[in-house]
Parts: C-alpha cells; sequence; structure tokens
C-alpha cells in the first residue's frame, strides 16, 4: 500500500516507477518474451543446417516461414485466418454471454444453483470431441456447428468464474451496499459486477484460449477452409511444414488476440492492490 | 427521537444475543454503548440500522418504525469497508448518486473537505492509510446529511494517535448538523470524550447493565482527575459484569476475577 503523506495530495500520487531488471534493461520489455521462441528455431535451423536432422517430418523455421510466406502471397492464407477469426470470434461471443448470464444467475440466486450447477458441472467433464457427431448430426456440417462447438468450450470457465466471483464477493462490501438501500439490480451493477471483475476479466481470457482449442475440433468437422482445415490438410498431403504453417498461425493469433483482451483489460484494473513482481 | 422498546434478538441456532433492551436517544445526543466482547453491542446497532430483523420488541425513529435500512440513518463500520474500484470522491458519494449530479458534487466536495481529504479526492482507497480510509468512511456516511449516525467500533483498529485525532474529528463533523450518534466502542476513554450518556451493556444475554450520564464538560480533558474518576467507575462496572458472567465458572476461579 501507498501511503500518502499528509502534505501532499493526488498530484503527488505517483505510479510505480519502472524498475527495469538486468534482463529488461538490456532488451526492451515487449521483446523478452520472444528470447525463448527466436532461440529454439535458430537452434532447430542450425540442427537442419548441420546436417544433425534431415528437417523432413520437423522441417526447419525457414521452411516454414517459406510456406507462410507462399500461403500469404497467393490470399489462401488471409482466407483460412479469417474463415478461422470469425468462428472464434463468434463462438467467443455466445459462450460469453452465455457463461455470464447463466453464471451470474447461479452466483447470485441460491435457488437457481441448486437446480442448474450439479448439471453444468456434469456436462463440463465431458470431452469437447465428445460433442462432435452429436453437433453434426444436430447443427450440420457447416458453421452452426463449429460455432457451437466453440461456444460450448467457452462457456465453461466464462461460467465458472462468474458464478465462483460472485458468491465470493466481500460479504462486507455488499452490506455497504444494503446500508445505503440499493435496489438487487443496483447492487449487481455497482457493488456484485466490480468486485467480481478480476476474476472475470481472467475467465474471459481463459475462455478465449479455449475458443482456440476448441476451433481446431470445430474445423476438423468438414471445414473447406480455417487453420484447422489446413492441418488436416497438411497430414493428408504429407507436408509437414503446411501444419506447422498453421501451428504458428494459431500460436500468434492465440497470443495476439489474448494480448488484446488483456490491454483492454488493464485500464479497467487499475485500482487493484495486487501483488507486482519487480524485476 | 430514536426509541428501542422491549428489544431481544435471537438468532436461528437458538442463541440469544440481545433480551429486553429498552433505550431512548434524544435529538443531537451522542450515546455511547460500552461493554465486552459478545455482549450485544454490534447486534444491537445493526437492529436500530435495519440491516438486522429483532425477534421482539421494534426500533422507531421519530415515531417510524425501523424495518430496513433508511436514508436517515448513516452507519460506519469497524473497517472502512470503501470500495476499491471507486476513487475516494466516487466512495463518497457513493449513497447520493439519486441526487441531481451539481448537488452531488457539492456535497461530496464539502464533505471531503470536512474531513480533510479533498486534496485526495482522485486517489484510490489502497493509497490511503488507515485514519485516511476511515475517515473517508465517515464522509461518506455524513453526505446524506442523515439525522442519525450509527458507529460500530469505527477506530479500533487504529493506533491510539490516530483514534485521538479521529475522535476530534469526529465530534467536529458532528457540530455541523449535530446528528444524533449511537457509538459503540469497547474503549471506555473515547467513549467519555465523546458521549453525553454511556450504556453499559452486559453479556449472556446482551442487556443493559446500567446508563451513566458523566457530568463533564466539553471540550473533555482526558487528564481531568474528573474524567478519571468516571473512567474508573465504568471500568469498575464493566469488571462487575465479567465479574458476574463468569461466576461459578471452572474457567475462572473466583481469586482470578
Amino acid at each position: 500500500m501507498t501511503i500518502i503523506s499528509a502534505g501532499g495530495g493526488a498530484q503527488d500520487i505517483a505510479e510505480r516507477p519502472v524498475r527495469r531488471g538486468r534482463l529488461t534493461g538490456a532488451v526492451p520489455t515487449a521483446f523478452v518474451g520472444l528470447i525463448v521462441p527466436a532461440v529454439l528455431a535458430l537452434g532447430w535451423e542450425a540442427a537442419v543446417a548441420l546436417g544433425w536432422s534431415q528437417g523432413r517430418l520437423m522441417p526447419p523455421p525457414s521452411r516454414i516461414l517459406a510456406t507462410l510466406w507462399d500461403l500469404a502471397q497467393s490470399g489462401d492464407l488471409l482466407v483460412h485466418v479469417l474463415a478461422t477469426l470469425w468462428r472464434v470470434g463468434a463462438g467467443f461471443l455466445f459462450g460469453v454471454l452465455a457463461g455470464t448470464a447463466l453464471g451470474a444467475l447461479t452466483g447470485y440466486l441460491t435457488a437457481a444453483r441448486r437446480l442448474l450447477d450439479p448439471t453444468f458441472q456434469a456436462l463440463r467433464s465431458i470431452p469437447s470431441i465428445a460433442w462432435v457427431p452429436l453437433f453434426i448430426l444436430w447443427f450440420g456440417i457447416f458453421e452452426t456447428s463449429k460455432v457451437i462447438l466453440i461456444a460450448v468450450g467457452v462457456f465453461f470457465p466464462v461460467y465458472l468464474a462468474t458464478s465462483g466471483a460472485i458468491m465470493g464477493v466481500d460479504r462486507k462490501l455488499v452490506e455497504v451496499g444494503r446500508i445505503f438501500r440499493l435496489s438487487g439490480p443496483q447492487l449487481v451493477w455497482r457493488v456484485l459486477l466490480p468486485a467480481t471483475l478480476p476474476a472475470y476479466l481472467i475467465a474471459l481470457r481463459t475462455g478465449l484460449g479455449l475458443g482456440w482449442m476448441f476451433v481446431v475440433a470445430a474445423e476438423f468437422m468438414g471445414a473447406s477452409e480455417g487453420l484447422g482445415f489446413l492441418l488436416v490438410d497438411g497430414q493428408m498431403t504429407g507436408q509437414p511444414q503446411i501444419i506447422l504453417a498453421a501451428i504458428v498461425a494459431f500460436a500468434v493469433l492465440g497470443k495476439l488476440t489474448d494480448g488484446l483482451l488483456a490491454a483492454a483489460s488493464r485500464p479497467l484494473l487499475r485500482w487493484q492492490d495486487g501483488f507486482r513482481p519487480e524485476g | 427521537m430514536l426509541t428501542i422498546e422491549s428489544l431481544s434478538k435471537r438468532y436461528p441456532n437458538g442463541h440469544l444475543a440481545l433480551t429486553g433492551i429498552d433505550l431512548t436517544v434524544r435529538p443531537g445526543e451522542i450515546l455511547g454503548v460500552v461493554g465486552g466482547s459478545g455482549c450485544g453491542k454490534s447486534t444491537l446497532l445493526r437492529i436500530v440500522s435495519g440491516l438486522e430483523a429483532a425477534t421482539t420488541g421494534r426500533v422507531t425513529l421519530n415515531g417510524t418504525a425501523v424495518t430496513a435500512p433508511r436514508e436517515e440513518i448513516g452507519f460506519v463500520f469497524q473497517e472502512p469497508r470503501l470500495m476499491p474500484w471507486l476513487s475516494v470522491r466516487d466512495n463518497v458519494a457513493f449513497g447520493i448518486r439519486h441526487l441531481p449530479r451539481a448537488e452531488q458534487a457539492a456535497r461530496t466536495e464539502e464533505a471531503l473537505r470536512r474531513v480533510g481529504l479533498i486534496d485526495f479526492a482522485g486517489a484510490w482507497p489502497r493509497q490511503l492509510s488507515g485514519g485516511m480510509a476511515q475517515r473517508a468512511a465517515l464522509a461518506r456516511a455524513l453526505v446524506g446529511r442523515p439525522s442519525v449516525m450509527l458507529l460500530d467500533e469505527p477506530f479500533s483498529a487504529l493506533d491510539a494517535l490516530t483514534r485521538y485525532d479521529l475522535q476530534d474529528h469526529l465530534l467536529h463533523l458532528w457540530s455541523f448538523e449535530r446528528p444524533t450518534m449511537i457509538l459503540v466502542t469497547h474503549d471506555i476513554e473515547e467513549a467519555l470524550v465523546l458521549c453525553d450518556r454511556i450504556v453499559v451493556m452486559q453479556p449472556g444475554p446482551g442487556r443493559v447493565q446500567t446508563i451513566a450520564t458523566p457530568p463533564l464538560s466539553r471540550p473533555r480533558d482526558r487528564a481531568d482527575p474528573l474524567f478519571e474518576d468516571w473512567k474508573h467507575r465504568l471500568l469498575g462496572e464493566l469488571s462487575r459484569s465479567f465479574r458476574e458472567r463468569h461466576s461459578g465458572d471452572e474457567a475462572f476461579p473466583a481469586a482470578a476475577i
């Protein structure tokens, strides 16, 4: 906790100084995370160049980058990326909406929790792949089944975190709301929602991560485009560089979307007095 | 006028927390409630605030029964309980969101000035010291201009110097609108510094043991021999209550108490 001296004021309240450790002092912070993948890639490249590995089943990074470049030049990469992004986006949206609404309901109302939560907990333990044949039968092989499968993946972490976070809200803060005569919806809006925000935003990031995992299973369901399709295509045509190019694209897109979500969350959590490791 | 009549509270587990409480608090009076742990001081305050329901009896404010929290009744808890996601200004304005914006702003600024936190209006609660946070909580309770203020051991978690400072501050704040105050405390000295009358409560079940009206002029001087004399009298009352409660109790042999 920062204690403000009596002679100071709001103007004196400075944000924590940015401390640079030895590692981050030498390399800009944003690029520190690239060190490990770059070292691994260079190591593999060198292993193939020195003849220690043929690189047939595990092509070197230069070949993967060349494949990505070719796919980008032909316009195929954009088509696959957009198809996957659309599916993840739509599935994420529906999963978040359903997870938030039902999580809030079961967190806020004991009766709803007793009625619904056991069912959701049972459904949660079903592996994603088990839904695939059923969803194809129910919703066909096109977009609907894919989006629903992704939404199912996103739903559970969001549902669980929302419900758990509401039940974990400090009773003392709720009491303050009662003293000031807040109605039910006002209590939700002014106390419960902000109090659950940190856990909820983490749940969104977890949900998004699962959305990226589920899209692969979804695109195995007879897709003709998308990064998941590219994986299957690479396997069928015996081109591991295509499989790895798709995996790299998944990793980059997953990291980018998670980074965007984390950046969008940050201003909402400035009030938090959490642990910030230094160095 | 705040009236408490034949009040009792029994919890669902059968524990009788309060019994036979009859009190009348005059407008503008500062009433202290002291007693050992478990004598029902905080339960009494929560029933008066409308946060909890009485099992029997009733609380009335100017003739109307108090059955739920009301605008005329402010509450300051033992901990500041500021909303960590709101700035100090927004925390103070928390209870007056129904007022027009201009009035909200004017009242909040006035309350922040009165508690000496106007320079910290934009700060987060995490950036305040314990004493400052409790002053913000006082401002939040007072900004709605309640006619009754209930304070549940508001300074008990603070160090002695900050506590003295906030006791003076509370009297200063009280002097503006002179709301009726009920102060629950375990600190006899605090009750003597602040209160017009002091209710000593007895545990097992919680009930009124005695009501003292110390003839001390304001401002109260802790070094005044009369202040010291009253402090010992009230401590004597509390010791008597403790002895009565534990007489025959094997854990507390007579020689020890």
